[in-house]
């Protein structure tokens, strides 16, 4: 599968993550949160603006606690829980907030 | 939060603009395979009914599972493991040849393709023919998958007389056969424990895995995280700096809870013990309670030890795609570690597989390690080294932190069926348990028949923990789902702990559709973690505290 964008194809993988991660952009992050059934609010920005800058300082994406303690600094503690997290991204946060942040998805026992 | 909202923030290079919050006209997403919504709410128990037995045999559904496929590997994921990167022309006389290979080589193979006498024993034994009741997952249907293959190519009535015997020509049906049904094993051996003759199916689904990796039909999940061991050195890819700067993190949390300095080191040479765990302890919840236990356990035992980056991964699934050479290669970095920091000791952390890789083939595969001190088991378990610590009286606990659990115990089928743990017959059974009690005072058992050396699988072991496998991944966790509603009717049993990184990852997904929250799977050293008394901390001083008060009624 893959991404159309204003005329522009975006390979993806067979679960939809982007083969080139140097193509994101946030119309992108849109669209592939549209394909996830999910619309982009400022909570969910949040999480894909922090997993970006993390990926490009540690070539990963971040440990969730690591996660939900940076979300604790900005959004306060009662949106900082895992829990919180899967209502913001039903499929896990791992999976896929990395997906619209146009990461690579987190691989072993995870 | 202007900034924190901006999706430019992470990329300055990029114009900016106020986040959009709807695509623009003209972006599509290319045909996703619509996937139809599976319905699992039969699942659910609601209380005060009964719960079915989790050994009930269901009915037959033929072919139910027959679409079931991982994603087959690509190039990239099979030629840095040494495999042809797609199907070869000639796969057919290559997947032969390699059978008779691997048929001299290992002579158990053999054994077990000509001694089945369709008895019957292990027919209702498997999680998966349990919760899908296709009848190719029963271990005897899965085996003969294989078998027919053997009997035509290996044996003198298959060559001749092929559908007397129920030989079968390697076709691309079959093929096709194979790759969905040997990855509906999850190479987790309760069968093995029932068979009167001893044949392990584990074994045959190892041995197809390999043959089907050889002609260039591997599977993306295991084959992809092997390369990421081979180049970064764990399964999830976590370079140094990342492994690092998240064992700061946990130093700080462990300072703010307990006052005290608890150290995470890394790569740290002369230490005394090297702990090998899977890299999701680094990772995910709730694995990384469990490290935070270990550290707490070694602190309290003053016992100098480390993490390696360049091993920084237990798990070695080259066991789960029956690539000797592969599996290997990944225990050979844990020699390598171990030499580099000079350290005395091994100790692995909380994963099923890799404990039955190092427990029952380290030596053979990476040692001798004779430069460690033999006065300690080499390997050693974390659990082992935990018990022997309270056992020498070395650990307090305060088990009503653990209050707010009622537990039981999930044994994780490779160290139950597949190695032990100390010196005594069932220390693997007992060790962990010893633990949870220790520290946990609400303690239950689930059914015998799912326990122990009978022990259900999570669903998810040996390398099908993957999201494009999730419906045979849930399916398959129904017996143990169901052992632990019993106990959750019986006892109010509200969480589940486990010694295995993947079974941990697998009941966070699964659980749910059994109507158990996604966090009731815990770590067994999350209880330690919780419950331990480390001497000077903040908790000591109010416990100390707490027994000189006088008690109240007394006055």
């Amino acid at each position: 599968m893959g991404y159309m964008l204003n005329g522009t194809d975006f390979e993806a993988d067979e679960e939809g993550y982007l083969t080139d991660l140097s193509v994101w952009n946030p119309d992108l992050a849109l669209l592939i949160a549209q394909s996830e059934d999910l619309e982009m609010n400022d909570e969910r920005w949040e999480v894909v603006n922090f997993l970006r800058s993390y990926y490009d300082e540690y070539q990963v994406a971040p440990a969730i606690r690591v996660l939900t303690k940076a979300l604790a600094k900005t959004m306060g503690p009662d949106k900082s829980s895992n829990e919180y997290l899967y209502t913001l991204f039903p499929y896990g946060p791992a999976k896929q907030a990395c997906k619209i942040a146009g990461l690579p998805k987190p691989t072993g026992c995870v | 939060m202007a900034d924190a909202v901006n999706p430019e923030a992470a990329k300055p290079a990029m114009p900016a603009a106020a986040p959009p919050k709807a695509p623009t006209a003209g972006a599509t997403a290319a045909a996703k395979p619509a996937a139809p919504k599976k319905d699992y709410s039969a699942y659910i128990i609601a209380k005060g009914q009964p719960v079915p037995s989790p050994t009930e045999i269901p009915q037959f559904k033929c072919g139910a599972m027959s679409d079931s496929k991982p994603f087959v590997a690509k190039s990239e994921h099979q030629t840095p493991l040494g495999f042809p990167g797609e199907l070869v022309d000639n796969w057919q006389e290559k997947a032969v040849a390699k059978m008779g290979d691997l048929l001299g080589k290992y002579r158990s193979l053999q054994v077990y393709m000509d001694s089945c006498i369709k008895c019957g024993a292990c027919t209702d034994k498997c999680h998966y023919f349990l919760g899908t009741g296709d009848p190719n997952n029963m271990p005897v249907a899965r085996q003969d998958l294989f078998r027919k293959v053997y009997r035509r190519y290996f044996t003198t009535a298959g060559k001749w007389f092929p559908k007397l015997v129920g030989a079968e020509d390697f076709t691309e049906k079959v093929l096709d056969e194979w790759y969905t049904y040997f990855h509906q094993c999850s190479q987790c051996r309760r069968c093995s424990v029932y068979c009167p003759v001893g044949i392990d199916t584990a074994e045959v689904s190892m041995a197809a895995r390999e043959i089907m990796d050889h002609v260039g039909k591997g599977q993306k999940y295991s084959n992809e995280i092997i390369g990421k061991v081979f180049k970064v050195g764990n399964n999830l890819g976590l370079p140094k700096k990342a492994i690092r700067s998240t064992l700061d993190g946990l130093e700080e949390e462990i300072k703010e809870e307990t006052g005290l300095d608890v150290r995470l080191p890394l790569d740290e040479v002369g230490a005394e013990i090297m702990l090998v765990t899977p890299s999701a302890d680094l990772f995910a919840e709730p694995h990384i309670q469990g490290l935070i236990g270990y550290a707490k356990v070694f602190h309290q035992a003053g016992i100098s030890w480390t993490l390696s980056s360049h091993a920084s991964e237990a798990a070695n699934f080259g066991m789960f795609i029956g690539s000797y050479e592969n599996m290997r290669n990944v225990s050979l970095r844990i020699r390598e570690a171990a030499l580099e920091l000079k350290v005395k000791r091994l100790v692995f952390g909380e994963c099923g597989h890799a404990w039955r890789v190092a427990y029952s083939f380290l030596n053979t595969l990476a040692g001798p390690f004779d430069f460690l001190d033999p006065r300690y088991p080499i390997p050693q378990h974390i659990v082992e080294f935990t018990v022997d610590q309270i056992n020498k009286g070395n650990l307090r606990f305060d088990k009503s932190q653990n209050d707010k659990y009622r537990l039981t115990f999930h044994d994780s089928c490779n160290v139950a069926r597949g190695s032990r743990m100390g010196d005594v017959e069932g220390g693997q059974f007992e060790f962990p348990r010893q633990i949870l009690r220790a520290t946990c005072n609400h303690f239950y058992d689930m059914a015998p028949e799912t326990i122990k050396e009978a022990t259900f699988c999570c669903g998810g072991g040996g390398g099908l923990l993957t999201d494009d496998l999730m419906d045979l991944r849930i399916k398959g966790a129904q017996p143990r789902m169901r052992a632990m509603q019993q106990v959750a009717q019986d006892h109010g049993v509200t969480h589940l702990a486990a010694i295995c990184a993947i079974c941990k990852a697998q009941f966070t997904k699964v659980m749910p559709a059994y109507g158990f929250k996604m966090d009731a799977i815990l770590s067994v050293h999350q209880m330690v973690a919780n419950a331990i008394v480390l001497d000077g901390s903040i908790q000591a001083k109010a416990l100390d505290q707490k027994l000189a008060a006088p008690q109240i009624g007394n006055a």
